[in-house]
């Protein structure tokens, strides 16, 4: 009985991992076939490795220049996050003051909201004001969901410093702003840490905002990978190489703030 | 959480607060709530931009009661919600299920190999999903083919007919999200206190009692908190569903963004589809209410 149970639940978290990686493994699996490797059927499981498609991307420039927008893209608009999101962190952690509530509810509405109810407006927007297919429309929408993301495990992260501190600090006569440089910024940069982490990931993972927004200089990697969605003849393992390199830096991120992955999706919800 | 009430001192002032929220008010603000209210302003536009010379008049409600008899709309509406009620008592039985293998004692490497795991699908681009999907579900060299031919199961034109596709949507979107359930399950299990969890194993051999009196209670929260996510992540849904299908075939996997996508930007008739995001805003704000009805009570 308790060397089946055993075997049972060895069992049942290996189907996990298979179940998790299958979708990912066969990805990658098809970014190292030949065309007529992934064309043939029934599909093939054992082949001989190529690294064609992979030069195939890594020749193209418009995958490494979306690469680079989406790189310069998600790294701006995590600095800004950062920059604006963490000072506001800091006043929602420690005064109280009218419309807190007020100002949360709007943060964790901006979470939730579908990008599609702003694309519309900012499309029309940025097109007067001659922006469209700029990098700086997509680093500036993107605040939308990272700010709050950011605010919210700031305010976590910075709740978490005893008050004794910042006393300390007071009676040598350190102003607030002083407080929050000297002390909480050091203090707390696990926490800021993660915020961008995550906030890099959401931004590197966009699509709607980012297909509807550019054209051709300011395209991101993943609208650059659907693109290759058209047509006939489907370049299959080139989708799939692009796809792999797409996914595998915010993979390596995830897995670093994996202890706060429910954190971050839930906007601290759930503990 | 010690509530420091201002004090009279340098920087202690009354507006301290607002030096330091300012900037990310200001810009939310900007980014935000600016472009939402020129939204409101386009609603009650007649506002094609194909056709230019007609200018931009404005119709006070037509495009409101365009998008409200408009039958497409509804159905859009309606789909989304069926595909809500698809995916959320997969995600929740198997999130559940995964929960409880990880929460079991023993097993540690693989374990902690499989907790690891979960986060892959997570962070996988949304984009690549749908890629993924469309390599999955080919009808010819597809391995979902495979799959079902080794169980002696004929062959479906997955992307090609209406239910292929909306199963096929279902699946990925099971896939993507069912560690999100599983962690917020974990979490919930790892908060009732270990000597109430032994002695309520001593008492009792049968998982179901102990699952239903001594962990539901902790699971509760969780469980709220995924139903409320999961139909504002469901309500915003393009990506993923845009790659693989396109809405089609026909309408069958027309979920409310993506129509609402179609109608802005491949009819763009902006003013009804302005109408119809708006719409979309309100229902998320009701729903966001709710999130913060129900979770964030402790936090004020």
């Amino acid at each position: 009985m308790r060397v089946s149970g055993k075997l049972f639940h060895a069992l049942g978290l290996a189907v996990v991992v298979v179940f998790t990686l299958f979708p990912f493994f066969w990805m990658v699996a098809a970014s190292f076939k030949t065309q007529a490797d992934i064309l043939a059927t029934p599909p093939v499981w054992f082949f001989t490795p190529t690294l064609q498609n992979y030069q195939e991307i890594f020749a193209d420039s418009k995958v490494i220049g979306a690469i680079g927008n989406s790189l310069l893209i998600a790294t701006a608009t995590t600095a800004l996050a950062v920059l604006l999101g963490a000072p506001a962190a800091f006043a929602l952690a420690r005064y109280e003051f009218r419309g807190k509530s007020d100002l949360w509810f709007w943060f964790i509405s901006n979470r939730m909201t579908s990008p599609i109810v702003l694309a519309l407006p900012v499309y029309l927007l940025a097109m007067q004001a001659n922006l469209l297919d700029t990098h700086i429309v997509l680093i500036l929408i993107y605040l939308t969901f990272n700010l709050p993301i950011v605010v919210w495990i700031c305010t976590d992260q910075f709740k978490s410093i005893p008050a004794d501190l910042e006393q300390a600090a007071r009676l040598d006569g350190a102003d607030q702003f002083t407080i929050f440089r000297k002390i909480y910024l050091p203090l707390a940069a696990p926490g800021i840490a993660v915020s961008a982490i995550f906030s890099f990931i959401f931004s590197w993972n966009e699509l709607l905002y980012a297909l509807v927004l550019t054209r051709r200089a300011a395209q991101t990697a993943p609208v650059v990978a659907t693109s290759f969605m058209s047509g006939y003849e489907l370049p299959w393992g080139k989708i799939m190489a692009a796809g792999t390199v797409i996914v595998l830096p915010v993979t390596i991120f995830a897995l670093l703030v994996s202890r706060h992955m429910v954190r971050g999706l839930t906007m601290g919800a759930t503990k | 959480m010690s509530a420091s009430p201002a004090k009279p001192n340098r920087g202690y002032g009354r507006w301290t607060p607002a030096w330091f929220l300012a900037p990310a008010v200001l810009t939310l603000f900007l980014i935000g709530i600016y472009p939402t209210l020129f939204a409101l302003v386009t609603s009650f536009r007649r506002y094609n931009i194909t056709r230019p010379r007609d200018g931009f008049p404005f119709v006070g409600l037509e495009n409101y009661v365009t998008v409200l008899t408009d039958s497409t709309f509804w159905s859009s509406l309606f789909l989304t919600a069926q595909f809500y009620l698809s995916v959320l008592p997969i995600q929740i039985v198997l999130g559940l299920a995964i929960a409880l293998l990880l929460h079991k004692p023993g097993m540690g490497m693989l374990k902690s190999l499989a907790r690891v795991t979960l986060v892959v699908p997570l962070a996988t681009t949304y984009a690549v999903v749908g890629l993924i999907g469309r390599l999955i579900f080919n009808r010819e060299f597809g391995v979902a083919n495979q799959f079902l031919d080794l169980m002696g199961i004929a062959p479906i034109d997955w992307l090609g007919t209406p239910a292929g596709a909306f199963a096929a949507i279902v699946i990925m979107d099971v896939w993507q999200w069912t560690p999100f359930c599983a962690l917020i399950f974990l979490a919930g299990l790892s908060m009732v206190p270990g000597e109430i969890e032994e002695a309520a194993r001593l008492e009792t051999s049968s998982k179901l009692a102990l699952l239903r009196y001594v962990q539901l209670p902790y699971l509760m929260p969780g469980l709220t908190s995924i139903m409320i996510l999961r139909s504002a992540d469901v309500l915003k849904l393009f990506d993923m569903v845009f790659v693989m299908t396109r809405g089609g075939p026909g309408s069958a996997t027309d979920l409310i963004s993506i129509y609402i996508q179609r109608v802005g930007f491949r009819i763009f008739d902006l003013g009804t589809a302005s109408a119809q995001a708006l719409l979309l805003l309100v229902i998320t704000i009701i729903i966001s209410r709710l999130y913060i009805r129900l979770l964030y009570r402790e936090v004020h």
